[in-house]
């Protein structure tokens, strides 16, 4: 048989090496805690005016204050979404649709996830004009560019915070500056799916108007997020029906899902500098690993630069997914590419933005920790690479 | 709305004293199909006619859907019944199955009857003429065509009379059930689903087998031969489908053997264990999805090659078929969006830039010795660690 039994130096075996954090995350004890007792003691509908409800009410008031308070923002700046597609979506096309008269150009980047580049696209149909900041081969936002790019007529920027597929960092305060000194009338709203809990964000301070957050990236429940909308912002409804969340976002609200998300978001924050310099130490000591075999090249910012939680690397001569799928024989787990585009057989939006050659696209993994991972899974999964890779770079297709 | 359809049956009805056994297959195949359907389905057999008399809660489009997947079925046709005591009842059950199947209608029509019932006390011709003569009083803006009539009215007399002017097409073809069993080489493709149809659809039983080779194809790619051969098993019933880890024999035969002969080694081995594994499920055949010419393992000398190592024949239906037809056929039968999936087969991934397109038999044998130190045991090993699953 191909797969073997996945054993230690010690001869011990190893149970499952989880280094897909960037996909999704295991939800943490005292979320499936909350999740359960919402779902089974307090499940009233917290519209109701019996005292179900307001017990089921309390969950949301608690879950917004302590998304707030990592924040730094007031509670009725928190609206919350089904995740971070939602709230891109919403901050993107509700925010255009509003702000039409003013202007009609919006400003991204190029190296934006689905989850906001099919938005624009979509705005592109309706008659929106969309301009795509450059980025350089490490990722690095094109400011001088973005400079020349802030004309009159641009309503909306938006910008990643951290790249979901190489970790680069888009620094997101000059950005705001720069947004808000050429056009005043534009917002700036930031994609924080791979930020949020790995970066303290003040928006208001630093001038962020909406920042978009996905609860399963941190150990909260999938199918919850929030969308950070700054008092005075105007933006349409995506979504109309009851008139929860003051008509902002109609449909009874996934109680369970938001009191998970509370409590995730707290833990994200608890321990905080410890937890990120836990992540910086495995991914510089990963990214060591890596340098020690031949044939690997590592993308995106290095060290502290880049963000704490994502190494992305291509094996010369081996195809990503066979490489996905024989580490994964080891119960060890990585992405190829992003995960929410893996059927597609296009290049990955970032590498083709960060002009990768063709070569290191086919061959690209990303690793993605939490921080729970430890250094011997990451020493393990060195070995199994160091294994494997003689043996896939011997057999390929020519 | 109809309670009962009349089931037409074409090839089945020559089949001289074989025909009950086709017919009963028939009847087990559709009491099959209707048993996930809502509604309770009474079948009946009478005198060169199935009937399938629906109770309950039905839904007509579900039901002719499910009877549009039963092979041996070549058409269905929603029939009024009424009793045939009279001749009033059968006038009155004619003008009621007018003015629900055809309200408004101003075009052209004929009666067409047939009384096997003979104590039905008028003839033919002269009830024909009657429920003409009934229809054009009660619809004044339809006219009679004898020669080209648009709306051809069927009525049979026989213990109750039945009357019908639509046929529903059915898919044709023999009850699956009627004509033993072949083994079907299943890779995740456009054609290989398609060529399992066509042999079920003359009435063989299907099994399967599928060769997967993990890490280079992935547990998704083998869902989807799952999924494929779920789609093909509502025609052909429930699928044996073997699912046979070809890794090391790849790689091996990758290591000892030229490389551009690589695939029809590859597929020597692979007509090696799916013979095997026909021989163990009592399969009389084996059959594959191949046309000639299609792409270098499937030219006049390659499937010289790979055919030389059967010893049981090897059906290839789309033999003569361009990629357009079989592309045409998959969407009828609704394989074609799961096939075109993008995962790796095993096929394709060492696929070498120029393979051989004209092998010749001796030379391939000739590398084939290369492998016989451990190629049995490979053989064996892949053979004994082969997973069987019942998809229906």
């Amino acid at each position: 048989m191909y797969f073997t039994m996945k054993v230690c130096y010690n001869g011990a075996t190893m149970s499952e090496i989880y280094f897909d954090n960037s996909s999704t995350t295991k939800p943490s004890k005292a979320v499936l805690e909350v999740v359960e007792k919402t779902m089974t003691e307090d499940y009233g509908n917290p519209s109701s005016m019996h005292k179900k409800g307001m017990d089921a009410e309390a969950y949301l008031k608690n879950a917004r204050r302590a998304i707030a308070d990592t924040l730094k923002a007031d509670p009725s700046e928190i609206y919350f979404t089904s995740g971070g597609t939602e709230s891109n979506n919403w901050a993107l096309i509700g925010t255009a649709l509003a702000n039409q008269r003013q202007g009609r150009k919006i400003l991204t980047t190029q190296m934006e996830h689905p989850a906001v580049a099919e938005p624009c696209a979509f705005l592109e149909k309706l008659g929106f004009e969309v301009g795509k900041i450059p980025v350089d081969e490490n990722g690095t936002l094109d400011l001088e560019t973005l400079e020349k790019m802030l004309t009159d007529d641009v309503i909306l920027v938006s910008t990643m915070y951290v790249n979901n597929e190489i970790g680069a960092v888009v620094p997101v305060e000059k950005v705001a500056k720069m947004v808000h000194s050429a056009c005043p009338h534009a917002f700036y709203h930031v994609d924080a799916i791979q930020a949020y809990g790995k970066y303290r964000i003040r928006p208001a301070r630093v001038g962020i108007d909406m920042l978009s957050v996905s609860g399963h990236k941190l150990h909260g429940p999938k199918g919850t997020g929030f969308l950070y909308v700054k008092n005075g912002v105007k933006m349409n409804p995506l979504i109309y029906g009851g008139g929860q969340n003051g008509g902002m976002r109609s449909g009874t609200e996934n109680v369970p899902g938001i009191a998970g998300l509370g409590i995730a978001a707290r833990e994200a924050y608890t321990d905080f500098d410890a937890k990120i310099d836990h992540l910086y130490d495995l991914k510089e000591h990963m990214i060591k690993g890596l340098m020690s075999i031949d044939d690997v090249v590592v993308h995106g910012m290095p060290g502290r630069e880049g963000a704490p939680h994502i190494v992305n690397a291509s094996f010369l001569g081996v195809g990503s997914e066979v490489l996905l799928h024989t580490l994964e024989s080891h119960d060890i787990y990585v992405s190829a590419g992003s995960a929410c585009s893996t059927h597609k057989r296009s290049g990955s939006p970032t590498l083709t933005a960060i002009h990768a050659p063709q070569e290191e696209m086919a061959s690209s993994v990303r690793f993605s920790f939490c921080e729970n991972n430890t250094v011997e899974e990451v020493d393990e999964t060195i070995r199994v690479l160091r294994e494997e890779l003689p043996r896939l770079r011997r057999y390929r297709a020519h | 709305m109809y309670h009962t359809y009349l089931i037409k049956y074409g090839e089945i009805g020559i089949k001289g004293n074989n025909r009950h056994v086709f017919e009963d297959a028939l009847v087990k195949r559709i009491k099959e199909a209707l048993t996930p359907v809502d509604g309770e389905f009474n079948i009946t057999k009478e005198r060169g006619r199935i009937y399938v008399h629906c109770e309950g809660d039905w839904d007509p489009d579900e039901t002719v859907e499910a009877l549009q997947h039963v092979f041996g079925i070549v058409g269905i046709c929603p029939v009024e019944v009424c009793p045939a005591d009279s001749y009033e009842s059968l006038r009155d059950g004619m003008l009621a199955y007018v003015k629900n199947e055809h309200p408004g209608s101003d075009e052209t029509f004929k009666v067409k009857v047939r009384r096997p019932n003979k104590d039905f006390p008028m003839k033919s011709p002269d009830v024909e003429a009657e429920l003409g003569h009934d229809i054009l009083e009660n619809f004044p803006a339809m006219t009679v065509d004898v020669h080209h009539p648009q709306i051809l009215f069927d009525v049979e007399i026989r213990d109750v009379a039945y009357i019908y002017s639509k046929i529903i097409p059915g898919p044709g073809g023999m009850p699956v059930g009627t004509n033993g069993r072949a083994m079907l080489c299943l890779s995740g493709g456009i054609d290989s689903p398609v060529a399992g149809y066509m042999i079920a659809k003359r009435g063989v039983t299907i099994d399967a087998v599928y060769f997967h080779a993990p890490p280079y194809t992935s547990e998704r790619a083998r869902q989807k031969v799952v999924d494929l051969a779920r789609i093909v098993s509502r025609y052909s019933g429930p699928i044996r489908l073997h699912v046979v880890n070809f890794t090391d024999i790849q790689l091996y035969i990758y290591d000892q053997c030229p490389h551009e002969e690589l695939t029809i080694i590859m597929r020597r081995y692979m007509m090696r264990i799916a013979e095997h594994f026909a021989k163990e499920d009592n399969d009389l055949g084996i059959i594959t999805g191949e046309s000639i010419g299609q792409v270098a393992s499937q030219t006049m000398q390659s499937l010289l090659c790979t055919n030389a190592v059967c010893t049981l024949p090897v059906y290839r239906p789309l033999i003569g078929f361009d990629k357009e037809e079989i592309v045409r056929i998959s969407k009828k039968i609704g394989t074609f969006e799961t096939s075109i999936l993008p995962y790796e087969d095993c096929c394709t991934i060492f696929v070498a830039k120029h393979p051989v397109t004209r092998p010749i038999l001796s030379v391939i044998e000739r590398s084939e010795t290369h492998l016989t130190e451990k190629i049995d045991q490979m053989v064996e090993e892949a053979i004994s660690t082969t997973e069987t699953i019942l998809v229906q």
